[in-house]
């Protein structure tokens, strides 16, 4: 018995001008995943390679244990999918969807499907092409929620929508994994509120994955401070993960065991820590 | 009948410096030495607690698995975690014994300011808030 619910393996997909991997990550069952990098660093990429939806060059995932080529048919039904795009026809109608989704799930249950419907207050007789940005996510939401899924993977899901409809499916998120099985996979390039849910952060960057850690371990591990030029002359060099200079002095990222007493640091978001790390390479660059 | 959601309050401070995890496990502590959370009642479940913070999993489950080591809870496998029993006394032994120092530390300041026993017990209930009936 394993306990990922995926296992990701030597991964690679090569595109012109971009490569993706070798990729080697788990995701541990029963946790939130927050999969993050800039736009285009290859995050659709590797979800769509998970689910099988484009050929990988090489490399293999396992889902719950099984290889996703051999058993995509079985494995479909225990993932819920929520992309950028609902994938239903434009002039069918919200209420029609249930008959529709009966065909392609084994473990379909309206029941669950007109509950969720009924929680999002979607309108049953407006047709998918006239529901707005939201109201489609929250329909494909509802549908993954509806197949008895184990596994949600989102993609780009929550981008674009107010924070008061991401609070709303912070809220559907938590509760489905109140089950100790079930497993959510987000990515995003803008995390925000859903960062505070998630346990791990994978961090993918030009196709690489930079790391793949406990948020909380990375919060304690990094601080942000703001210091003058010469205050920072006199760090350990190791200590600064990445910085934004300015006029009158630094902003830092900084590696919080490193830094010596009396410095006044606060916490980093998720989001800080990206930037940084990110802008940290191009400074070094510069400095070559 | 109470649930246990009012007696333990946890509030979160994302300007406080201690960790999360930390923050959550002071104030359970905090609740269990009070005596709000008896021996042997039943803590919320990791998960449910995340879910209410809208923290990871993970921070809720090293609070309580700190907790534990401290010998403040118990974790019984697929039922849940509940207060530890015996050292419920002892927590508050310790506890007794901490201001019973921090008692005589006053005794020697008082002393040293000249302060008789009675005048200190009079300071004590001021500060205590303790109404004068005269």
């Amino acid at each position: 018995m394993t306990n990922n619910a995926i296992e990701i393996q030597n991964l690679t997909k090569n595109y012109d001008g971009f490569s993706l991997g070798p990729l080697n990550f788990n995701i541990p069952m029963g946790c939130m995943v927050g999969y993050i990098g800039e736009n285009g660093s290859g995050k659709s990429t590797t979800l769509k390679a998970i689910l099988g939806l484009i050929r990988a060059d090489s490399g293999e995932v396992r889902i719950f244990g099984k290889n996703i080529k051999e058993y995509k048919p079985t494995l479909m039904n225990r993932i819920g999918v929520v992309f950028d795009d609902i994938n239903i026809p434009g002039e069918m109608k919200v209420k029609e969807v249930g008959t529709f989704c009966k065909f392609a799930f084994d473990t379909w249950e309206e029941t669950t499907f007109n509950h969720y419907l009924k929680r999002f207050e979607l309108p049953k007789e407006k047709k998918i092409k006239a529901l707005s940005r939201g109201m489609k996510m929250k329909l494909s939401l509802s549908i993954a929620l509806s197949h008895q899924a184990e596994l949600l993977i989102l993609d780009e899901a929550t981008s674009g929508l107010d924070p008061v409809v991401r609070d709303e499916i912070l809220d559907i998120l938590l509760d489905f994994l109140q089950d100790e099985k079930h497993t959510v996979l987000i990515s995003s390039h803008i995390l925000s509120d859903l960062e505070k849910a998630a346990d791990y952060i994978a961090f993918l960057h030009n196709g690489q994955i930079l790391f793949m850690e406990e948020k909380d371990m990375l919060v304690e591990r990094y601080a942000l401070c703001s210091l003058d030029h010469e205050t920072i002359q006199n760090l350990d060099s190791d200590a600064i993960v990445g910085r934004r200079k300015h006029a009158f002095g630094q902003d830092l990222l900084v590696i919080r065991d490193l830094m010596p007493a009396g410095i006044e640091m606060v916490k980093p978001s998720i989001e800080d820590i990206m930037v940084y790390i990110i802008k940290g390479e191009e400074n070094e660059s510069i400095a070559l | 009948m109470l649930y246990v959601e009012d007696k333990v309050n946890i509030q979160i401070s994302n300007a406080s410096s201690d960790p999360i995890y930390l923050q959550i496990k002071n104030q359970i502590k905090a609740s269990i030495i009070s005596g709000k959370l008896r021996a042997e009642e039943q803590l919320p479940s990791i998960r449910y607690l995340a879910k209410e913070l809208r923290v990871s999993v993970i921070t809720t489950k090293r609070a309580y698995d700190e907790l534990e080591i401290e010998g403040f809870i118990n974790s019984v496998q697929g039922k849940g975690s509940f207060v530890s029993i015996q050292n419920k006394e002892l927590i508050r032994e310790v506890q007794l014994r901490k201001v019973e120092a921090s008692l005589l530390d006053a005794i020697k300041g008082a002393e040293l300011a000249g302060l008789s026993i009675e005048e200190l017990k009079d300071l004590l209930e001021t500060l205590g808030g303790v109404e004068d009936d005269q």
